[in-house]
């Protein structure tokens, strides 16, 4: 059986931690260019010139894109044939988001929910594993800022709303977020599943890069109906009015109860940082 | 809106802001001083317990940040503006006192955007996840109270050119409001 050190998990999500604070992915920054030619209103073209700037230099002095550095988030498919060895993965994976936090001087934004009292270094982490076919071990390193997290919804629909129902609640919740999460965003959205399947979805879809298609047909259609739909509210690159609202609709679907239309949308600003990596 | 931005220096006064309307695009410079919404509940509760608080109001401009540390050799580490609905159950009580300028994103709830019309004072916006651009601004900081809150303690910074946009305006104007309306495709 193949084996993999705790020791290597944790220095992997380390700089993963650190690089994705640091680092834009260039599938982001190509949409900030495509965004710009796009756009009519001239302060948006002047944001996101703002926004291409600030990733240039986030990458070139190591200062994080963004204040929020996050809630790390950590996405993990571990292999059935592959033995962790020298500790428990959990313990890796908080421990080396503890070091990429401190070595890379990024914010710790993880407190109690009443004293509000910060943990200190950034954990705990959100943590979802799932265990694949195969010997490897892929972590997705996904540090989500609070504000675009905040107008974030869930919705128990009934089964007769329906595709429109579907799209009339996406849309609100985009509009009523209007400037807060940090348009242009990204809008996550999982149908189906169950109650806490379908934000797991909406998140899930959020990992897959701008410059990549949805693989379902059926799903790209929504996603194209949903954007254009978004795009037309107005609210614009920081919600001063703009054509790009939202840079792109991410659809997961699966089956649900016969009795439920369960629907999550997970808002993700222009800051998306996702790193993917495979030990 | 594209014309050369409106030059402002801290503290500000009425005639400052006055002549500052919704849309228009500002650089300052001079002195603000950071809170997000733990901070501002620790001065709301020094204020109503009849105590002086740990930093001027009046002619002020604060800066809704928490900003990353900062690593060796630099002032700040990225210092993007936060959301600013969390500061709202806090900020009208500041105003009164003669704040001036709220720094933030994100909207503002009617009755602080009613009481920027009342006291005279604006709310600008800086663009949110642009941390490593606007930290380029900040020439010096240190913090001036609250440390324990880390991330949000309240710091004195010493700014130049920090560019903002006016979104509220003393004639009770909203450019998230107008700005949308604008390019809102029915």
């Amino acid at each position: 059986m193949r084996q993999i050190s705790t020791e290597r998990i944790i220095d992997a999500v380390k700089h993963a931690a650190m690089n994705g604070n640091f680092e834009l992915g260039e599938d982001v920054v190509q949409a900030f260019h495509t965004a710009k030619k796009q756009e009519e209103s001239p302060v948006a073209k002047d944001i996101l010139d703002q926004l291409i700037e600030n990733s240039i230099l986030a990458r070139e002095t190591r200062v994080p894109m963004c204040q929020d550095t996050g809630l790390a988030v950590i996405f993990l498919e571990l292999g059935q044939d592959l033995a962790i060895i020298g500790g428990d993965l959990q313990t890796a994976i908080e421990e080396g988001i503890r070091q990429g936090y401190k070595e890379g001087y990024l914010r710790k934004s993880v407190c109690h929910p009443f004293t509000r009292k910060n943990t200190g270094d950034n954990t705990p982490v959100i943590t979802h594993i799932e265990v694949v076919p195969g010997d490897k071990l892929t972590i997705w390193v996904v540090p989500k800022g609070g504000g675009s997290e905040n107008m974030s919804k869930l919705f128990m629909l009934p089964p007769a709303a329906g595709w429109v129902g579907v799209k009339e609640n996406i849309i609100q919740t985009v509009i009523s977020a209007g400037p807060n999460p940090c348009p242009p965003t990204i809008v996550g959205v999982g149908i189906g599943g169950n109650f806490e399947r379908s934000a797991l979805l909406a998140k899930k879809s959020l990992l897959r890069p701008l410059d990549i298609p949805n693989p379902d047909p059926e799903l790209r259609e929504m996603e194209k109906e949903l954007l254009e739909a978004i795009n037309k509210s107005g609210i614009g690159p920081q919600g001063l009015g703009g054509r790009i609202t939202s840079l792109a609709v991410h659809i997961l679907m699966m089956p649900c109860h016969i009795a439920s239309l369960p629907l999550a949308v997970n808002i993700q600003c222009h800051a998306s940082r996702h790193v993917k990596i495979v030990l | 809106m594209g014309n050369h931005p409106i030059h402002l220096e801290t503290p500000l006064s009425d005639q400052d802001i006055e002549i500052l309307k919704a849309g228009d695009r500002v650089t300052i410079s001079g002195i603000l001083y950071t809170a997000r919404d733990a901070a501002h509940k620790r001065l709301i509760e020094l204020l109503e317990a009849g105590k002086d608080l740990p930093i001027p109001v009046q002619g002020q401009v604060i800066y809704y940040v928490g900003p990353s540390p900062a690593s060796p050799g630099r002032v700040i580490g990225a210092a993007g503006p936060t959301t600013s609905y969390r500061m709202d159950p806090y900020a009208i009580k500041l105003m009164q006192l003669g704040l001036k300028g709220m720094i933030g994103k994100g909207k503002r709830a009617p009755e602080v955007k009613e009481a920027m019309v009342k006291y005279k004072a604006v709310y600008m916006a800086a663009v949110g996840g642009a941390g490593a651009l606007m930290a380029q601004a900040i020439k010096e900081a240190r913090i001036v109270a609250y440390e324990d809150l880390g991330p949000e303690a309240i710091r004195q910074l010493r700014v130049e050119n920090l560019p903002a946009i006016v979104v509220n305006d003393t004639l009770g104007n909203d450019l998230y409001i107008e700005g949308q309306q604008k390019y809102m495709i029915e």
